[in-house]
């Protein structure tokens, strides 16, 4: 858990979540969610039929890589909150940079809870994630 | 049990984890997890994504009986050009996409648990997008709760209907 009195407004903490993104990452991702959208598996119907370069990811695959480095940060069972806006497709071979910045912290009803801004970039420096969390502090 | 229920399973916490990537021992070492501050195994913070495994007329799983599914097999879309479903151009289902997800955590999902989603739709509204043309999105609020009756995780989703292929 977050400690507050080393934390202040504007620390960041950011991970590499993934590197090179594989295919294969994205089927284990179907298999374990169960999306099975072809959009994220199947090439020949992406590229003929919709008209995508390729296939690409799950959001939720990207939501779960940024979620990584965000209870890597937080620590186990401390978010109260966690929500983003897909903005960018992830696609194979991306490598996905994840960034919590610290917004504000405060107490409320005797627990400390932290601000936090999220952004998930690639290796181009889009952004393919933007969001918010809460997470508690002790 | 409601046909929808998601009964938590360690063996399916440790796949998505491996899935996103998450080699954090709180989502599959037993030791770890019962003599660390949480007490037990959890899972991630997207998990209840896979409800979906539980719904059994989720529309982005091949059904069993191997019909009707718009992926390519002997050609590039199984969707049919006439008929029932919504996909006419064979391309219509796979034009919806995700654009947020918010989940709001009462307590951590645990193996054991049994959670019953109660979804509700929530706002609608549209937006003109140069990449992509008229876009449609669509609010859903899903309620998880407990075998207690217990409010575990608030899911809120917005999807999104694009008119063609974002472009890039």
């Amino acid at each position: 858990m977050l400690d507050k009195s080393k934390l202040n407004v504007g620390d960041t903490h950011s991970e590499v979540v993934v590197e090179d993104l594989k295919r294969t990452q994205i089927v284990q991702y179907a298999g374990a969610s169960g999306d099975y959208n072809p959009l994220h598996s199947d090439e020949i119907f992406t590229t003929k039929v919709v008209g995508y370069p390729s296939v690409f990811a799950h959001g939720m695959l990207s939501m779960g890589l940024t979620g990584k480095m965000l209870t890597n940060y937080v620590g186990d069972a401390s978010l109260k909150k966690f929500g983003v806006r897909f903005t960018n497709q992830v696609w194979p071979g991306d490598t996905l940079t994840s960034k919590a910045t610290v917004m504000s912290i405060k107490e409320e009803n005797g627990e400390t809870l932290v601000d936090l801004n999220i952004e998930t970039t690639n290796q181009d420096d889009v952004t393919v994630i933007t969001g918010t969390a809460v997470a508690l502090a002790k | 049990m409601s046909k929808k229920d998601m009964p938590i399973e360690k063996s399916h916490i440790m796949m998505f984890a491996r899935s996103i990537g998450d080699p954090n021992p709180i989502y599959h070492d037993e030791d770890h997890a019962n003599d660390s501050d949480v007490g037990s195994i959890i899972a991630p913070p997207t998990f209840t994504q896979a409800s979906a495994q539980f719904d059994p007329d989720y529309f982005l799983r091949p059904k069993i009986d191997g019909k009707g599914w718009f992926g390519s097999g002997k050609e590039p879309t199984g969707a049919k050009k006439e008929g029932s479903s919504s996909s006419g151009d064979g391309g219509g289902a796979a034009m919806g996409l995700h654009a947020e997800q918010h989940f709001e955590y009462h307590r951590p999902v645990r193996p054991g648990d049994i959670l019953t989603p109660k979804t509700k739709p929530g706002k609608t509204w549209e937006k003109d997008s140069k990449r992509a043309g008229k876009l449609k999105f669509s609010e859903s609020v899903t309620e998880f709760r407990d075998q207690n009756g217990e409010l575990v995780v608030t899911a809120i989703g917005v999807g999104v209907q694009t008119e063609k292929p974002v472009e890039n």
